[in-house]
């Protein structure tokens, strides 16, 4: 048996997807730093054709929002890239934190006047309350309906799971778009929404809403909280669960792990990021307006979790931005360059969602775990098509 | 035999998909301190008996009584509080966890702290006392130094070994080895052997294997089961004697 002990030296070096903290944070604080001043400083200073083709294909009015969908995707990979659980309905929590800053950030409510740490002048009624806070207030609201939509589910199959999550979105955007007379209560202001919402007050300054740079730092600090909480919770105990429970539910439950409670919480964390996701969107255009809640924004966060690696924090914060990034800037642009060149007149964006279902179904073909893969997950996809339990029938 | 002293024993366990008799009648006595070896072909239901008493499948008919106590089959939920622990058959490992963190998920009942407080960060001491015993688990299976490596990045015999720490680590009064050596070579069957010795001091265990020299080495009783019916049980060397296992079995090469 001495020698048996020989055959496995102990290994200094980390796993593959251990982190090391300060690190990411000291990267994470460059690139984000770096963007800014590059925007800042650099992009007016080019020559003019690198600079209006930054101008065109980078625009930076588009990376603001691109942040709130990478903290979005991060907390739809919670429950479908660690827990395994589909979730087709994310946009619900998107438009719930939306609404929590619609009602406690503005004079919507104006029968009331009811202020917390706002910088609102005190003439404004309504329900105003400090950003920070109702970021948290949001977060919570949703992470309770993560909740309240998963305990009725869990007991379900996958498939199942995936067409409740995707009634869910459908009814949650609704209940907001034909909420403006509920027994005559006007919750939500129906298709006109709500708008404007308070500016953001930080370090005793209140920002008005074109100061995207404030902004900018702030979804940074967002994203990087959404990261940090990712990759904290992968690394214990709740981690540990939902992996297990991803990869063998059965083994995971006759080990002691508990099913219900650790899916529930997957729903109630990824839930969570979405509130604030929500919130921070809200401050982003300045109002919520429930037409915008629709369906496609579920399966946008799916594509981006999928295209970047489900289960890879970092792979999918890649995957987010450039779906984004084709969104927002990058189809337009090229749109107008084959336009131009053409002579022709093709809405491009128009077809965004041709372009993500063609990537898709390559992406399943060749590379389905992602661009960046959590590693095991390419031995599941490839090795064994059947995801079904360890436990024998041999 | 004594059923006064019973760990667990099974009475006239029935569990049948659709028209297929898995098991039929089966019967199964394990006394504290014992090394059980449940033996026979391929298909004759080992697993399933596995699988009915971890609640895998839905038994049709039966009897459980634990430490002397009658108790519904359990649900798999409640093996851990009951103190059953198991391996499956091949490697059954989480892949994308480490070592570590694989054997920690098999001493979850050893952690007390809840979901949300973990999530929260407030585990730690609980944490540092669950790394410790996943840490001795391993050492007892000469897998210490390699607690930080993932699963899946593992050769094969040492994730049977691995799977072997995961189960003992919650200190189960009852032990479930679904062929342990299975797919081994000969040093590291040598090795197994030893090792289920060890066990043997800490957990009563139930062992299902098709290497002979394993079973007759470290088995104090045997179970054959063919076709989903115990055929013989006895003393090791009595059942090695029966006509009916030699024919069913020991007479089959493996
Ligand atoms: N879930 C199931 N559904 C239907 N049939 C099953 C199921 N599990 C097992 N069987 C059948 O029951 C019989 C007993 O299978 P079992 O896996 O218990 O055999 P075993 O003794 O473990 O064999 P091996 O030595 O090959 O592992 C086999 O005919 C098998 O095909
Ligand atoms: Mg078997």
């Amino acid at each position: 048996m001495a020698k048996s002990l020989n055959l496995f030296k102990r290994e200094n070096k980390k796993v593959s997807g251990a982190f090391n903290q300060a690190k990411w944070i000291r990267g994470f604080t460059i690139a984000a730093i770096a963007v800014w001043a590059f925007y800042a400083f650099v992009v007016d200073k080019l020559p003019d054709s690198l600079s209006s083709f930054f101008q065109s294909w980078f625009p930076a009015s588009s990376i603001n929002e691109s942040l709130v969908w990478v903290i979005c995707a991060l907390g739809l990979n919670i429950v479908v890239g660690y827990a395994g659980l589909l979730d087709l309905g994310f946009v619900a929590f998107w438009a719930i934190g939306g609404y929590c800053a619609g009602w406690f950030m503005s004079d919507f409510f104006y029968q009331v006047n009811i202020r917390f740490g706002t910088m609102t002048p005190k003439e404004i009624p309504g329900v105003h309350i400090s950003f920070w806070l109702v970021l948290l207030i949001g977060a919570l609201v949703c992470a309770l309906f993560g909740v309240i939509i998963g305990a009725p589910t869990l007991r379900l199959k996958s498939d199942y799971l995936a067409l409740v999550t995707l009634g869910f979105g459908e009814i949650i955007p609704q209940v907001f778009y034909n909420g403006e007379n509920i027994a005559g209560f006007n919750l939500t202001n129906g298709s006109k929404g709500i708008s404007p919402v308070d500016n953001i007050g930080i370090f005793g300054k209140k920002l008005g809403p074109f100061d995207l740079d404030w902004k900018y730092f702030i979804f940074c600090c967002l994203t990087a909280l959404m990261i940090f909480i990712s990759l904290k919770i992968r690394s214990g105990k709740l981690g540990r669960a939902w992996l297990a429970i991803r990869e063998d539910e059965l083994a995971a439950s006759m080990m002691g792990v508990p099913l219900m409670r650790s899916k529930l919480a997957a729903y109630a964390v990824g839930a969570f990021s979405g509130g604030i996701g929500g919130v921070a969107f809200a401050t982003h255009v300045n109002g919520v307006f429930a037409d915008r809640f629709t369906f496609s924004i579920s399966i946008i966060l799916l594509a981006m979790v999928v295209l970047g690696g489900m289960g890879n924090v970092w792979g999918v914060m890649v995957g987010a931005l450039l779906i984004a990034w084709v969104n927002a800037a990058g189809l337009p642009a090229f749109g107008d360059m084959v336009n131009g060149a053409l002579g022709t007149n093709i809405n491009f964006p128009s077809y965004n969602f041709l372009l993500f279902g063609g990537v898709l179904i390559l992406m399943m073909l060749f590379k389905r775990e992602g661009l960046l893969p959590e590693s095991r997950l390419k031995s599941l996809m490839h090795e064994t098509d059947d995801a079904s339990s360890n436990v024998g029938t041999h | 035999m004594n059923s006064g002293s019973d760990l667990l024993s099974i009475k006239s366990l029935s569990v049948n998909f659709g028209g297929l008799k898995a098991l039929n009648d089966v019967y199964l006595d394990l006394h504290p301190g014992e090394v059980v070896g449940l033996i026979g072909p391929n298909g004759a239901g080992k697993t399933t008996l596995f699988n009915a008493l971890c609640g895998l499948v839905d038994v049709t008919n039966g009897e459980l009584i634990l430490n002397n106590k009658k108790h519904d089959w359990p649900k798999p939920f409640e093996l851990p509080k009951l103190g059953i622990a198991r391996t499956l058959q091949g490697v059954g490992l989480f892949p994308d966890l480490t070592v570590l963190e694989n054997v920690m998920i098999g001493a979850s009942i050893k952690s007390k702290t809840g979901l949300i407080s973990a999530a929260l960060g407030f585990d730690k001491k609980d944490e540092r006392a669950l790394k410790e015993v996943a840490m001795s688990a391993l050492e007892r299976v000469y897998c210490g130094g390699i607690a930080d490596r993932k699963a899946n990045s593992l050769p094969y015999p040492v994730t049977k070994r691995v799977a072997i720490a995961r189960a003992l680590v919650s200190e189960p009064q009852i032990l479930l080895l679904d062929e342990p050596a299975g797919g081994l070579g000969a040093p590291d069957i040598e090795w197994m052997n030893l090792l289920i010795h060890n066990l043997a001091s800490q957990s009563a265990i139930i062992l299902v294997e098709h290497h002979m020299d394993v079973v007759m080495n470290v088995c104090d009783r045997l179970y054959v089961l063919n076709f989903g019916e115990v055929i013989a049980s006895g003393k090791v060397d009595a059942v090695r004697e029966d006509p009916a296992v030699i024919a069913a079995y020991l007479g089959v090469s493996h």
